[in-house]
């Protein structure tokens, strides 16, 4: 059902992953204005696109410029290579075997990509920033991927197309609304964003983004949103049945679910407030885990009885 | 013919990024470097047709190595690499090591008579592999996924700053945890 694209659907993939991105962006940024009081601001992230396109980078004493950079610009490739085996209707840019996998080894390196961009500034706010992240890392993959393994589980595959597939009758949000629920939690967690965003929070000076400046913060900060987008449209293969719907065509019904769980996370991160590291590290470990657990048990004994 | 330029491609680089490990003066550097080489292997490994292993290196190998960025940063001297350092110690020794595990490796790669099979390429390697692990070595895996577990508990047990004890008092007395910094679970 789910078919590849020609070659040319891999040059695609970015520019309808940075139009949802810029209008995730555009959301964020209506929903700040609206919570200040002010004029609601749509055009928000083109005037700071705009801005830092034209500002002069600046340097830090002794800074590892490789580093430094290399952090923003495999974010960025990361995260628009996460969506190369998510569907989008009928299409797929790679249908790949192991997708799922693919999408999470994706996602992880952002670790990296964070850590590099803390590191290579040579400033304290960014190195701690970057090594709290690292800190809370497993907090954060262990439970996302027993979301993503339930998924696939539920379909025997890990084939992202196999899952769809499987969700021709019932929606596996349906018998498995935990694992949702903790892939909802966990994507805004892997990427970094509010309520999530200790790695660039104000308590830490803008954590890794201290130091950032120019071309460097735009491709770290898109790099954010891409992975953000990218964690929002996987949600909607693996638990929202993908392009099935009624009367629309499957790509329609995979840009309205996609959307809808964008505006969802976003509008999440504009709700709550940043949860401290060591609140959630305890959360994920005592609640998150062990509830995943049970609903993959859930999950595998449903699929060995069918 | 490409799958031969990839492979010599992610072949070189997994060497010249390896040598760089040695080369450069940075502990972070040292770490991304290793990280490099391990994702070119895993180029290689998913050119066999093995992707599941191939994007298994990649995920497991950034994990760890990020992970093993703290310790490796946290345990050498001069890690910022704001004075020259130098990965190389013991030159002598550690070069005959590595000469002589070369060696031995090349040549039983050379020597080896390999099996060669007219059998078809199974259809799927992962499931193939799932089959292998989950079959007839299940005993085998149980075992050591145990073994696993326990060692992780003891070293947690063994490094954690403050167990149960302490929080919850010598007699496990107490309602609620004495945290040195409140909130969490049931605070």
């Amino acid at each position: 059902m789910v078919e590849e694209t020609a070659w040319w659907g891999g040059l695609l993939l970015p520019l309808v992953l940075v139009a949802f991105a810029l209008a995730a962006a555009s959301l964020d940024s209506v929903l700040a204005s609206k919570a200040a009081g002010a004029p609601l601001d749509f055009a928000r992230p083109l005037r700071a696109t705009a801005g830092l396109l034209v500002q002069q980078r600046r340097g830090t004493l002794a800074a590892d410029f490789t580093l430094w950079r290399a952090g923003g610009v495999v974010l960025l490739v990361a995260a628009v290579l996460a969506s190369a085996a998510t569907p989008l209707g009928d299409w797929v840019v790679g249908d790949l075997s192991v997708g799922v996998v693919w999408f999470n080894a994706m996602e992880v390196v952002a670790w990296a990509a964070v850590w590099l961009v803390g590191w290579g500034a040579n400033s304290a706010f960014g190195l701690v920033a970057g090594y709290r992240f690292v800190a809370q890392g497993l907090a954060y993959e262990l439970p996302h991927m027993f979301a993503l393994i339930t998924a696939a589980l539920g379909a025997g595959s890990l084939r992202v197309g196999d899952i769809v597939a499987a969700q021709d009758e019932v929606w596996f949000v349906v018998w498995m609304p935990i694992a949702f629920v903790v892939y909802l939690v966990s994507v805004p967690a892997m990427a970094f964003s509010r309520p999530f965003d200790q790695a660039t929070g104000a308590d830490a000076a803008g954590g890794v983004l201290a130091e950032l400046s120019g071309v460097d913060r735009l491709v770290f900060v898109a790099g954010r949103w891409l992975l953000l987008t990218s964690g929002a449209a996987m949600a909607v293969p693996l638990f929202l049945g993908g392009g099935n719907g009624p009367l629309l065509p499957g790509w329609l019904w995979s840009v309205i679910k996609t959307a809808a769980v964008l505006a969802l996370l976003v509008w999440a991160g504009r709700r709550f407030p940043t949860i401290r590291v060591d609140r959630f590290q305890e959360i994920a470990w005592m609640v998150l885990i062990p509830t995943m657990l049970l609903q993959a048990l859930f999950v595998s004994v449903v699929v060995v009885w069918r | 013919m490409w799958r031969d330029v990839l492979f010599w491609v992610c072949a070189v680089l997994a060497v010249a990024t390896g040598v760089a490990v040695f080369r450069v003066d940075s502990m972070a550097r040292a770490t991304f470097a290793l990280l490099a080489s391990f994702i070119f292997a895993a180029g290689t490994v998913l050119l066999l047709d093995l992707p599941y292993l191939g994007v298994l290196v990649i995920l497991m190998m950034i994990m760890e190595m990020v992970v093993m960025a703290v310790f490796m940063i946290m345990y050498m001297m001069n890690p910022a690499g704001l004075m020259p350092m130098t990965m190389v110690h013991n030159q002598k020794g550690s070069l005959a090591i590595a000469v002589g595990t070369f060696v031995l490796l090349a040549s039983g790669v050379l020597l080896t008579p390999w099996p060669t099979s007219s059998a078809p390429r199974p259809e799927d390697p992962t499931m193939q592999l799932g089959e292998a692990l989950m079959g007839s070595k299940m005993l085998v895996m149980i075992v050591l996924g145990l073994a696993l577990f326990a060692t992780m508990v003891c070293t947690v047990v063994l490094a954690t700053h403050r167990g149960r004890y302490d929080r919850y008092g010598d007699r496990l007395e107490r309602e609620r945890p004495r945290d040195p910094i409140r909130g969490g679970l049931g605070r």
